[in-house]
C-alpha cells in the first residue's frame, strides 16, 4: 500500500468521548494533514458519540440502549472534558476560554478535518454496546469497519496514537 | 522580503497558520514564495518543521513586536 515506510501515514483511535481529549486528536489530525500525511481516525465507544447526529431515530435499541444515549448526548457541541467537567460547568468555562482565544469548536474542527482528507471509521462493535445505529452517524464518516480494518491500516502507519 | 503572496494569520493558534499555509500554498506556481504573518509563538519551530515534512523550502522567520513573518518558497 505505502511506498514509504509509513512515516507519512498517522492512524488514530478516539476512544475518549471528552471534549478536550477529541480537541487533541483533531488538532494532530488537521496538522498532520495539512502537513501531508495520510490521516486515519478510527472512532469507538464514547468517541462514537461525536459522530452521532443529534435527534436520530434509535433503531432497534433496548432499554439499556436507550438508556444509555438518553445519559450521554450525542455530537460535538455536548463533549464533556475529562477533568473537573462538574456536571458541565467545567466544559462551558473550557468552551469560553476557547472561543476568547479564537480557537475552532470541535464541530469545525471536524469541518476542516474532512476537508483536508481526514478518513473517519466508526467501530462497528462499540456502535452496537453504545446502542448507535449506522444511520445516526453523521455524513462525514468513510466507513464502519472491525479491529482488522484499523490493524491493515495501523501497519502501514509509521503512528499509532490512542486517544 | 518581497513575496508572491501572503496571508494573515493574526490570532489563530496552531493548527490554523499550517492549514491556511497548506491551502494557500495550492494557489501558488512552482518556485513562488509566500508570507505567513502570525503572533503564535509556535510559528516559529512550526513552519521549518512543516517545511521539512512537505519539502517546501524554509525561508526563514522575521520577529517584530509580537508578530512573526514566516518565508516560505513553493517547491517547483
Amino acid at each position: 500500500m505505502n511506498d514509504d515506510d509509513g512515516r507519512n501515514s498517522i492512524a488514530l483511535i478516539v476512544f475518549s468521548g471528552d471534549m478536550d481529549k477529541i480537541f487533541a486528536a483533531l488538532t494532530i489530525a488537521t496538522g498532520a494533514a495539512a502537513s501531508g500525511m495520510k490521516v486515519s481516525m478510527f472512532f469507538t465507544f464514547w468517541g462514537l458519540k461525536l459522530l452521532q447526529e443529534k435527534g436520530s431515530k434509535r433503531g432497534k435499541n433496548d432499554f439499556l440502549r436507550r438508556l444509555f444515549n438518553v445519559m450521554v448526548k450525542p455530537g460535538p457541541d455536548k463533549r464533556p472534558i475529562s477533568r473537573m467537567n462538574m456536571g458541565g460547568a467545567g466544559a462551558a468555562m473550557m468552551k469560553k476560554i476557547m472561543k476568547k482565544s479564537k480557537l475552532p469548536s470541535l464541530a469545525e474542527m471536524l469541518t476542516t478535518a474532512k476537508s483536508l482528507n481526514v478518513k473517519f471509521t466508526a467501530c462497528s462493535t462499540s456502535m452496537n454496546v453504545m446502542g448507535i445505529p449506522k444511520e445516526s452517524l453523521i455524513p462525514e464518516v468513510d466507513s464502519v469497519a472491525g479491529v482488522a480494518s484499523f490493524l491493515a491500516v495501523a501497519q502501514e502507519s509509521g503512528t499509532t496514537l490512542f486517544i | 522580503m518581497k513575496t508572491d503572496a501572503t496571508i494573515d494569520c493574526l490570532g489563530l493558534y496552531c493548527p490554523m497558520p499550517i492549514i491556511k499555509t497548506a491551502e494557500k500554498i495550492t494557489e501558488l506556481a512552482g518556485g513562488e514564495t509566500l508570507e505567513v504573518v502570525s503572533d503564535d509563538e509556535g510559528i516559529v519551530d512550526d513552519m521549518p518543521n512543516w517545511c521539512k515534512m512537505t519539502g517546501h523550502e524554509f525561508l526563514g522567520i522575521e520577529t517584530s513586536e509580537d508578530e512573526y513573518r514566516a518565508y516560505v518558497r513553493k517547491k517547483t
